[in-house]
């Protein structure tokens, strides 16, 4: 099989402090480590766990800074096969429609039976790349995939809904599927592989290889930390005084 | 001059901190507490090639450099003090003598195995009455047709509970004094071999250390590592090489001191603002991180000195193994006063860490032997 997998390098915010920068519409990125996006990861093991048993190729993409060369490397050490990188500074400001389209056009001279990418990436969460994809390239998706089980022409895909349900479908090749986090267990790169990758040659695409014009269809005009809401109440007191009463508001709202 | 890591160094850095983190670190109270030697993540660390990182790929290794293995220990031990010095060990103190001083047979023979996680090894040259002074080891091995009888006992050896190769030096002569000494590869299922005392440690608690007893153990012959008498000068180098690692676990320990400093400093409150905010707390954060980075600094050079092939670095590794020593326990120790009352507590990270540094300055030689090596080598 012949696989893509569209990858994102990302600031790691979930546990950092993050704060906006002086344009308002960013954040303030010196101090933040950089990593592959995590649904990726789940993207990126769900293709390597197919080639290994289908054989083929992977190739790993990703719409980014020359910094995304090290998240593309490390792919290379996991398992892909070659790597592109498609230059984000040349294109200036990016929505999950415009990466879409920019992946749509490097995607179309490369044959694949399926497209992996993370369900979201955790900096924009748009969600939006790996349907529009599909769209744009005119092949069935999923989205929220926490299984994906290939036999002949056939997938049989597990999508995961809200309130604890699973939406079986089957599926025909090529197809796009956006990955959850948590459907297997991403390998870390062993010191061989990483070796062997750091001489790898990536492809690295700009302006003049990708001469179509895309706009994105949204403008961001504000990012801002949400002010501290009226309705929260902070409790205050020894732990026995905070316990009593957050007991207390617990069977006055009737939850327990 | 260019100080910026290699591409492939930069990608294990980010790799081994992953998975140090990710599953070294929540494991490393677990086994403080417990003792229990970490077999797992051992196999699971052999899996990604951290056993054997500068062995040649034909031997079962990575094939890595000695920058390298010392950014891989400092990850490694920055998540967990007692996995980094068994993973050293492994590296620097068992593999590496094998490469370096062993025969074709030798390395086709042991490396893979302490490569893959089959085995793991330890370095059997401390006695209880012989640990800086090395030549004054009471071992023997005496030669007797096609084996050396080797007698002796040997104290606190990393790994020795659970070894299963080990590189243990013997008197072959003791007239000559020093040049007396070899080395020999010694088989733990060997008759005669048996572990004594496991040592109750104040920190790295999940090493194994043991004691180890040879009666009659009957190596054989083609087991010498180079010839009858090289023992002193193999045992030398490879300190050479692994107090790099002891730096490089130093670092680690300090870092990991520092990170948890910075974050309490930032969370916890007095007199109505978070303590960072005071110039005392400040000053000893400072005082930190710039020891931190000297120290790293040193490590690395220390590497990039034997990787450049340079015959003598004994005062380089000497160096950074006394400095980044000296400074992790001062890190440690601010870290815990920095947490006040509560960096007493075993609830908190930074009482195990001072416990874990204090042992750098004792092991793989002491701190005022790598101060005779530094002043030897200014004044000979």
């Amino acid at each position: 099989m012949d696989l893509i997998v569209c990858i994102k390098r990302v600031p790691q915010t979930a546990e950092a402090e993050v704060r906006v920068d002086s344009s308002g519409k960013d954040i303030v990125k010196d101090r933040l480590t950089f990593d592959m996006n995590e649904a990726d990861t789940y993207a990126l093991e769900a293709a390597i766990l197919l080639k290994e048993k289908f054989g083929g190729t992977i190739t790993a993409i990703s719409l980014g800074v020359a910094d995304a060369e090290d998240t593309l490397r490390i792919a290379l050490a996991k398992g892909a096969d070659s790597a592109v990188r498609i230059k984000a500074e040349d294109f200036g400001e990016l929505d999950g429609f415009k990466t879409a389209a920019l992946l749509k056009e490097v995607i179309k001279d490369i044959k694949f039976d399926a497209i992996f990418t993370g369900c979201m990436a955790t900096d924009d969460s748009y969600y939006q790349v790996g349907p529009v994809l599909a769209e744009m390239l005119g092949v069935p998706h999923a989205t929220l995939v926490s299984k994906v089980e290939v036999s002949e022409e056939k997938v049989r895909v597990n999508r995961e809904l809200e309130g604890g349900l699973i939406e079986h479908l089957e599926m025909s090749l090529p197809a796009v599927f956006a990955v959850q986090t948590g459907i297997n267990e991403p390998r870390y790169a062993s010191l061989i592989a990483i070796r062997r990758a750091a001489g790898k040659e990536i492809k690295i695409l700009g302006k003049e290889d990708i001469p179509v014009e895309t706009k994105t269809n949204s403008t961001l005009e504000e990012l801002f930390v949400p002010p501290v809401g009226k309705r929260a109440e902070i409790l205050t007191g020894s732990a026995d005084e905070v316990a009593a009463r957050t007991a207390g508001i617990i069977k006055e709202k009737g939850l327990i | 001059m260019n100080f910026d890591l290699t591409n492939d160094q930069k990608m294990l850095q980010e790799e081994v901190r992953k998975y140090a983190q990710t599953e070294l670190a929540p494991l490393a109270p677990e086994i403080d507490k417990s003792g229990e030697f970490p077999w797992a993540s051992i196999k699971k660390m052999a899996q990604l090639g951290l056993l054997g990182v500068i062995v040649p790929e034909q031997y079962g290794g990575s094939g890595f450099d000695f920058v390298s293995l010392a950014i891989a220990i400092e990850e490694i031990s920055r998540a967990c003090a007692s996995t980094g010095v068994i993973v050293a060990v492994n590296n620097s103190l068992t593999t590496y003598p094998i490469v370096q001083f062993g025969s074709e047979e030798q390395k086709k023979k042991y490396l893979p195995s302490l490569c893959n996680g089959q085995k793991i090894g330890a370095f059997g040259l401390t006695e209880p009455n012989a640990g800086s002074d090395v030549a004054g080891m009471e071992s023997t091995a005496k030669l007797d047709g096609g084996h050396y009888i080797l007698n002796g006992t040997k104290r606190f050896i990393t790994n020795g509970g659970e070894a299963g190769t080990f590189v243990v030096f013997a008197y072959t002569n003791r007239e000559l004094k020093h040049k007396g000494i070899s080395a020999f590869i010694v088989e733990r299922d060997t008759p005669g071999f048996s572990l004594g005392n496991h040592e109750d440690l104040m920190g790295i608690r999940a090493t194994a250390n043991c004691e180890l007893i040879f009666e009659d153990v009957k190596v054989p012959k083609e087991n010498i590592l180079g010839n009858e008498g090289d023992g002193f000068k193999i045992c030398m180098n490879t300190l050479d090489v692994s107090r790099i690692d002891i730096g490089a676990q130093a670092v680690g320990i300090a870092q990991a001191s520092l990170d948890e400093a910075v974050k309490y400093s930032k969370e916890r409150k007095a007199f109505g603002q978070p303590v960072c905010n005071f110039q005392m707390i400040q000053s000893m954060i400072a005082d930190m991180a710039t020891q931190i980075q000297a120290a790293r600094l040193l490590v690395h050079y220390a590497g990039y000195c034997k990787d450049k092939g340079m015959q003598r670095f004994s005062k380089e590794s000497a160096m950074s193994k006394y400095y980044a020593s000296d400074i992790a326990v001062d890190v440690a120790r601010k870290a815990v006063q920095i947490h006040g009352g509560y960096g007493y507590s075993k609830d908190y990270t930074v009482e195990r860490l001072y416990r874990d540094a204090k042992i750098l300055e004792l092991y793989e030689g002491t701190s005022e032997v790598q101060k005779i090596v530094i002043a030897r080598e200014l004044t000979r």
